[in-house]
């Protein structure tokens, strides 16, 4: 018992001052990209073709629904016409919001109207499928759970049910094999509902895409209201959306 | 934690065979007949060899097993034409091949004849599961989507009361076509695919995969990038030994020990992202090399990072382990005897846990690991607490490890040191099989090229293929309630599974 004090005394209080404090990513971590498309030679393309997802199209365009964040094309630019920022705040509303220009900034997510605000603002309740995912975004939603993020605090919460959920979280680019599952859960949860896809694979099918046996990320009979790239997305980028989308940054 | 519950793995022998990854010419492995195949391989395997792979390439002629003898450092390569729809299976007597042989009818449509299972791995179509009748017999489903955040699979029980007489796993929800994909995409997309093939061993099947491909082209890795990879595949290990402890303290309800050890979890996923911008580990390991360098400021702040944990994980960890509440559920629950383990071919923890002495970095030594070793843990009770003990000694090894490549890795400017080598195009007419032992166990991933050198057959051993069964025979004749504990100890991947 007395170890048991002690240990938990050398503990200490370990969850982030956050959104209120500022967070300090690792200088390699990868988040928001900068384009400069001036640099970019007369028909030179070498990043579009160094890309595995086929996520960068000319004149110079990132589609972060697609994108890794691997980052091979800022490796093989020739011109460090590329650079990923340390910006983790990726999270949209629309999914056109995710095309990446040059000189463009984040469009962070916007928060659901009045009457949704109203109602989930203060108690969100998710119920997570993974159709298809291989594991690491579902991680990433496990960890928010632990003492550092506490998404507890904010008053959302994972469920076991549908019945139980506002909203439905998808990873995965939804396999065959789980795509009924997916559509049964979301019909099982009770209107007005909200739909987060989260990870690359959610959003485009990711490094799966055009596989004969996925989807290609969320299908079309579910309606996504926020969008979190990444592969994984660091779970302060999920964060980050959650809590604009409920109004509460 | 008293060391003295573990045993004392068989030392290595001084100078290492290297034969990993493994590279034949085809046209040295002539196609026997498939009664000459199934015998050997069987016969190898009741010599103390295991069955690594059992495979039917594309374009269904032929059947190749990979087969290991660990106390040799031997990997054994065969092939033999497959005559008809049909062969007489493997599995009847040697059970280790039975996941791999359904797989063979579910993809190829090839009959393995007396296989006593045929049920497909990964399509479900109408197969009933396995019933037991008698009075009192009731049956548990539970599945595909679970209460919590966690991947879809299908458990069926067959219980009298609390007591479990059978569990049937049904997977394949996560099946996305990987093998299929790695075979027509381009080079760059297929090391993304490996990265994502069971997201929380993206280093592992990274490095599987990248050294089956550099073997390939007969290119040797720069010493200094095999450094980086080794680094990063034990924080990988480390990250997810330490989570699946916290994991299991959870489960039977000792939450102080989930809530630290899940941050300090944490803390070795941090650690990979300053490595690798990451906290996976995605983008680090590419054919060829490494992406990132450790340079010293890297090393310092890894060192200073890692330094922190260790003094709150030994604590927390002696501490969990002999906390009463938690030792008297961990000991005795889901039980898998050494025989059960070696029959199933299973790998890895799970494997060491049962006293099967296994391990590839020290029996098939690739890349670093040529050079430095890190001991082996082996315990013989093959319960839970044996599952966490084996964690529990590799986290401290592991962190050793560390420790001691980050302190040997010469300094100077990370531009001076080679990560990564010349591209050199795969030699034609090959097969190569990779073993890496990931944090789950043994990965291995065997590739075949054709005559103008294109990948023609990828065929992806998880470790999770060789432990689901090893999990079913853990709750037989245990209580129901015992499953989440069992399965956690476990923690098997679904999608690694189902590829
Ligand atoms: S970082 Fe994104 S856009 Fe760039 S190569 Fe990788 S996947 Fe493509």
């Amino acid at each position: 018992m007395k170890s048991a004090l002690v240990a938990r005394l050398r503990q200490g209080h370990r969850t982030l001052d956050y959104p209120a404090g500022k967070v300090e990513l690792p200088s390699r971590f990868r988040g928001m990209p900068a384009l400069d498309a001036s640099r970019c030679p007369e028909g030179c393309g070498v990043c579009t073709r160094a890309c595995p997802t086929g996520a960068i199209g000319q004149p110079l365009r990132i589609d972060l629904g697609k994108c890794l964040f691997c980052p091979a094309c800022a490796g093989a630019c020739p011109e460090q016409a590329i650079s990923f920022g340390r910006d983790h705040r990726l999270a949209v509303r629309e999914r056109a919001d995710l095309s990446v220009g040059a000189g463009d900034g984040p469009r962070l997510a916007r928060a659901l109207d009045l009457e949704a605000t109203r109602l989930f603002g203060r108690s969100l309740k998710l119920r997570q499928v993974s159709a298809g995912g291989c594991g690491a975004c579902e991680a990433e939603l496990v960890a928010l759970g632990n003492v550092v993020f506490d998404l507890g605090r904010f008053g959302v919460q994972f469920v076991a049910s549908p019945r139980h959920a506002d909203g439905l979280v998808v990873t995965g680019p939804v396999s065959q094999n789980m795509r009924s599952a997916l559509l049964e859960t979301f019909d099982a949860i009770p209107a007005p509902r909200i739909v987060i896809a989260v990870g690359a694979c959610a959003l485009s099918g990711g490094p799966f895409a055009g596989s004969a046996v996925c989807e290609g990320g969320v299908p079309p009979e579910i309606p996504v209201d926020l969008f979190v790239p990444g592969c994984p997305p660091h779970p302060l980028t999920v964060l980050d959306g959650l809590l604009r989308l409920l109004g509460r940054i | 934690m008293t060391p003295a519950r573990a045993s004392v793995a068989r030392p290595r022998p001084s100078i290492p065979a290297t034969e990993n990854p493994k590279v034949v010419r085809l046209g040295s492995l002539p196609l026997g007949d498939v009664e000459g195949l199934r015998r050997d391989v069987i016969d190898r395997c009741k010599e103390g060899a295991r069955l690594v792979a059992l495979f039917v390439p594309p374009r269904a002629t032929e059947l190749v097993a990979v087969v290991a003898r660990d106390d040799c450092a031997d990997i054994a390569i065969q092939r033999a034409a497959l005559a008809g729809p049909s062969y007489p299976a493997l599995s009847s007597e040697l059970p280790a091949a039975q996941a791999f042989e359904r797989e063979i009818l579910e993809v190829h449509g090839v009959r393995p004849e007396g296989h006593p299972w045929l049920k497909p791995l990964r399509r479900h179509d109408a197969h009933p599961f396995f019933q037991v009748d008698g009075p009192g017999i009731h049956e548990v489903a539970v599945g595909p989507v679970h209460a919590g955040i966690i991947e879809p699979g299908h458990f069926r029980f067959q219980c009298a009361g609390e007591k479990v007489l059978h569990l049937e796993i049904q997977l394949g929800y996560q099946h996305r076509g990987v093998e299929r994909l790695m075979l027509s995409s381009s080079p760059a997309r297929r090391i993304a695919i490996a990265e994502a093939i069971a997201g929380d061993t993206t280093i592992g099947h990274a490095i599987a995969h990248a050294a089956a491909v550099e073997a390939l082209g007969a290119g040797e890795l720069p010493l200094h990038a095999q450094a980086v990879r080794a680094v990063a595949l034990e924080l990988e290990r480390l990250a997810n030994h330490v989570g699946d402890l916290g994991a299991l303290c959870n489960d039977v309800g000792y939450l102080p020990g989930a809530s630290w050890l899940g941050r300090l979890r944490g803390e070795m996923l941090n650690a990979l992202l300053v490595l690798s911008g990451n906290r996976f580990g995605r983008g680090l390991i590419r054919v060829g090399g490494v992406r990132f360098d450790l340079d010293s400021g890297q090393k310092r702040e890894l060192a200073a990072r890692l330094a922190e944990v260790e003094r709150d994980l030994d604590a927390i960890v002696e501490l969990v382990l002999d906390t009463p509440s938690v030792a008297s559920r961990f000991e005795g629950t889901g039980v898998v005897s050494r025989e059960i383990a070696e029959a199933l071919g299973l790998v890895g923890p799970v494997a060491r846990a049962s006293g099967c002495d296994r391990d590839v970095r020290r029996d098939h030594p690739a890349g670093l690991y040529r050079f430095a070793q890190v001991p082996v843990a082996v315990t013989e009770s093959g319960d839970v607490m044996a599952r966490a003990l084996v964690r529990a000694l590799e986290i401290k090894r592991s962190l050793e490890f560390v420790h001691d490549q980050l302190r040997e890795q010469p300094e100077g400017p990370a531009r001076s040191r080679q990560l990564a080598l010349e591209p050199t195009p795969a030699r034609p007419d090959r097969l190569v099989v990779s073993l890496v032992e990931g944090w789950r166990g043994e990965i291995a991933h065997v590739a075949m090229t054709d005559a103008d050198g294109a990948i023609a057959a990828y065929q992806i051993v998880d470790p999770s293929l060789h432990n689901w069964l090893g999990l079913a025979m853990a709750l037989r004749d245990g209580e129901i309630s015992d499953f989440p504990l069992c399965n956690k100890s476990f923690n098997l991947s679904y999608a690694g599974h189902d590829l």
